[in-house]
């Protein structure tokens, strides 16, 4: 046996779905006896088969990656309820198993799974994805890159229609048919709150927790994620305001962005200069705003 | 021997791993520690507090790296975007040598996050030697590897476990990353001498050590980082020091973990041997 074949052999082994009591699956990947299958690269010693020896990486496998998965969705496990969250975990991984060298990047495929295997969240798929969008989103705010921000004096001097910014690449926006950024926020103060009590009554607080997540009504929101002083933080928006920020963040110019939201009549009836001055005011303040880099600075810092 | 080629030339003593539960702790209070250990892998990322805490961390203090998923005995190619995220890290740090673990957790792209057993075999040898011949080239910095705990044999291995090592140190010409309580773990796993396993490393290759405490279980006994260090583990790392000399020696705790002073106390029992091994080469 090759190093190539014993290694594809053993993950196979490793991967597979541990039995509802935790065990390893008494069937092999091959279909055979997974006895069998592990005597036959795996001493047993005189403590442990070579099944009881591979069931060790078996269940670590597991463990590890679903403890990962569980810190890092908390809100998706309180609305889908514990055991559904580890079905839902179980069929992710054996879908889409980690292809990446850091668990950071354990659920980036999450939402796209979700989508096609609506399944897995039954009647809650809808909270459930925007669950999963936000979660991820908060991720990747927390250690995305940031570019030097333009300052609040640069961005109004370089005013005009023509004028192009760019977003910090933190800066993850969102629209949820579901207030998912208040049980986030409650999720978040509850793990606070209750890291000295006992198990039984966090257990008993969870539950009336998960109680009133269950209750959350539809309502449409935006929101911008995004870190200051290497803090994450949801920001709801404006309809109006997160329609100018994503056009932004497409690459439209200042001109483009107002048209594209609030049409032709841009700076009318419709649209509040103060209200569209003070949101620019803002998204400075918070540095949301980096200088674009021409195509010749790019090629040079990536040399 | 406290300073070879295989650790830049450095004489470091008694570092900790840096852990987030003690970044505040670092930060407003400014302990003394020799230096510190970082897992690569938390801060190859592009921006956000890990990389703002490092840098702070980086300004006060030294640091070397050491890695969790490099996997040199992988069948699979190397992930350059690992490698090249890998040296932007060792840029910012300027770790005098890297470290990561003689296993395999990749296959066909797919990773299993674990640090998976080898197969103590000449192919296995010569192909994980090669791996970490490339990496060190690429990262141009001195490579050490790690001997990991183990709950599985093969029944394909050819050698032992410390000849595979001394296989694949001498083939690639690297340093080695000496865990005494990972020796210890593996031989109640596998019913050998521990001893023998550290009278065989070859001592001028040793370019740091781990200490650490393990989890006891009715058949087996688990690495898990969370608990003190056992006296049959000191009595290994003693016969270590005396072997190889004054050498960086770290303490690991990663889960339950307690407070700054208490994890630092603990990794300065160290002292009590290297202390010996001073007054022994003295004399």
């Amino acid at each position: 046996m090759s190093l190539l074949s014993l290694q594809r052999t053993m993950a196979k082994a490793v991967m597979q779905p541990l039995t509802p009591s935790e065990n390893m699956s008494k069937r092999a990947p091959n279909g055979g006896p997974m006895a069998k299958y592990a005597a036959g690269f795996i001493k047993p010693n005189d403590r442990l088969t070579s099944f009881e020896r591979l069931e060790i990486y078996n269940r670590q496998y597991w463990w590890r990656l679903m403890a990962s998965l569980a810190e890092d969705f908390p809100g998706l496990q309180a609305i889908l309820g514990n055991r559904e969250f580890e079905s839902l975990c179980k069929a992710y991984l054996t879908d889409r198993p980690s292809r990446s060298f850091t668990l950071r990047n354990l659920g980036r495929d999450l939402q796209s799974w979700l989508k096609k295997n609506p399944q897995w969240a039954g009647s809650k798929q809808p909270i459930a994805l925007d669950m999963v969008r936000l979660e991820w989103a908060d991720i990747e705010a927390f250690d995305g890159a940031a570019e030097l921000p333009l300052r609040p004096a640069e961005v109004a001097k370089s005013g005009g229609g023509n004028l192009k910014l760019k977003l910090q690449p933190y800066v993850r926006l969102l629209k949820f048919q579901y207030p998912v950024d208040s049980l986030v926020l409650e999720i978040k103060r509850f793990n606070d709150d209750t890291e000295f009590l006992s198990n039984t009554f966090r257990e008993r607080r969870k539950r009336k927790h998960v109680t009133a997540v269950a209750r959350l009504k539809p309502k449409t929101i935006f929101l911008a994620v995004h870190r200051n002083d290497d803090s994450v933080y949801f920001r709801r928006l404006d309809a109006a305001e997160y329609g100018l920020l994503l056009a932004i963040q497409k690459g439209k110019t200042l001109g483009q962005a107002v048209n594209q939201v609030f049409g032709k009549r841009a700076m009318s009836s419709t649209a509040d200069p103060a209200q569209i001055t003070e949101w620019f005011r803002n998204w400075s303040t918070l540095g949301w705003f980096c200088a674009l880099r021409s195509k010749s600075e790019k090629k040079s810092k990536e040399r | 021997m406290p300073a070879n080629r295989f650790n830049g030339f450095t004489d470091y003593d008694i570092g900790l791993g840096l852990r987030s539960p003690h970044y505040n702790h670092i930060l407003s209070r400014k302990p003394v520690c020799d230096w510190f250990e970082i897992i690569s892998e938390n801060f190859m990322i592009d921006g956000g507090r890990p990389l703002h805490v490092l840098d702070q961390i980086l300004d006060q203090y030294r640091v070397v790296q050491h890695g969790v998923s490099m996997y040199f005995g992988s069948a699979d190619r190397i992930d350059r975007d690992h490698l090249r995220r890998l040296k932007e890290l060792v840029k910012r740090t300027k770790t005098p040598w890297l470290s990561d673990h003689l296993c395999w957790g990749s296959v066909d792209g797919r990773y299993t996050h674990d640090l998976l057993p080898m197969p103590y075999t000449f192919e296995a040898a010569k192909k994980t030697a090669q791996k970490i011949c490339d990496v060190r080239d690429y990262l141009e910095v001195p490579i050490a590897v790690e001997n990991v705990s183990s709950y599985a044999e093969f029944h394909l291995s050819e050698m032992t476990e410390w000849e595979f090592l001394n296989e694949v140190v001498e083939r690639a010409d690297c340093g080695i990353l000496l865990d005494v309580n990972n020796i210890y773990v593996s031989s109640q796993n596998h019913s050998f001498n521990p001893f023998d396993y550290v009278n065989s490393v070859p001592a001028e290759r040793v370019a740091q050590i781990h200490i650490a405490g393990h989890s006891k279980y009715e058949k087996y006994i688990l690495d898990t980082h969370d608990h003190p260090v056992i006296d049959p583990v000191w009595k290994l790392y003693d016969r270590a020091i005396q072997r190889a000399g004054h050498t960086a020696t770290l303490l690991e705790w990663d889960d339950s973990i307690p407070t700054f002073r208490e994890v630092h106390n603990e990794a300065l029992k160290a002292n009590r041997f290297l202390a010996k091994s001073v007054l022994a080469r003295a004399v």
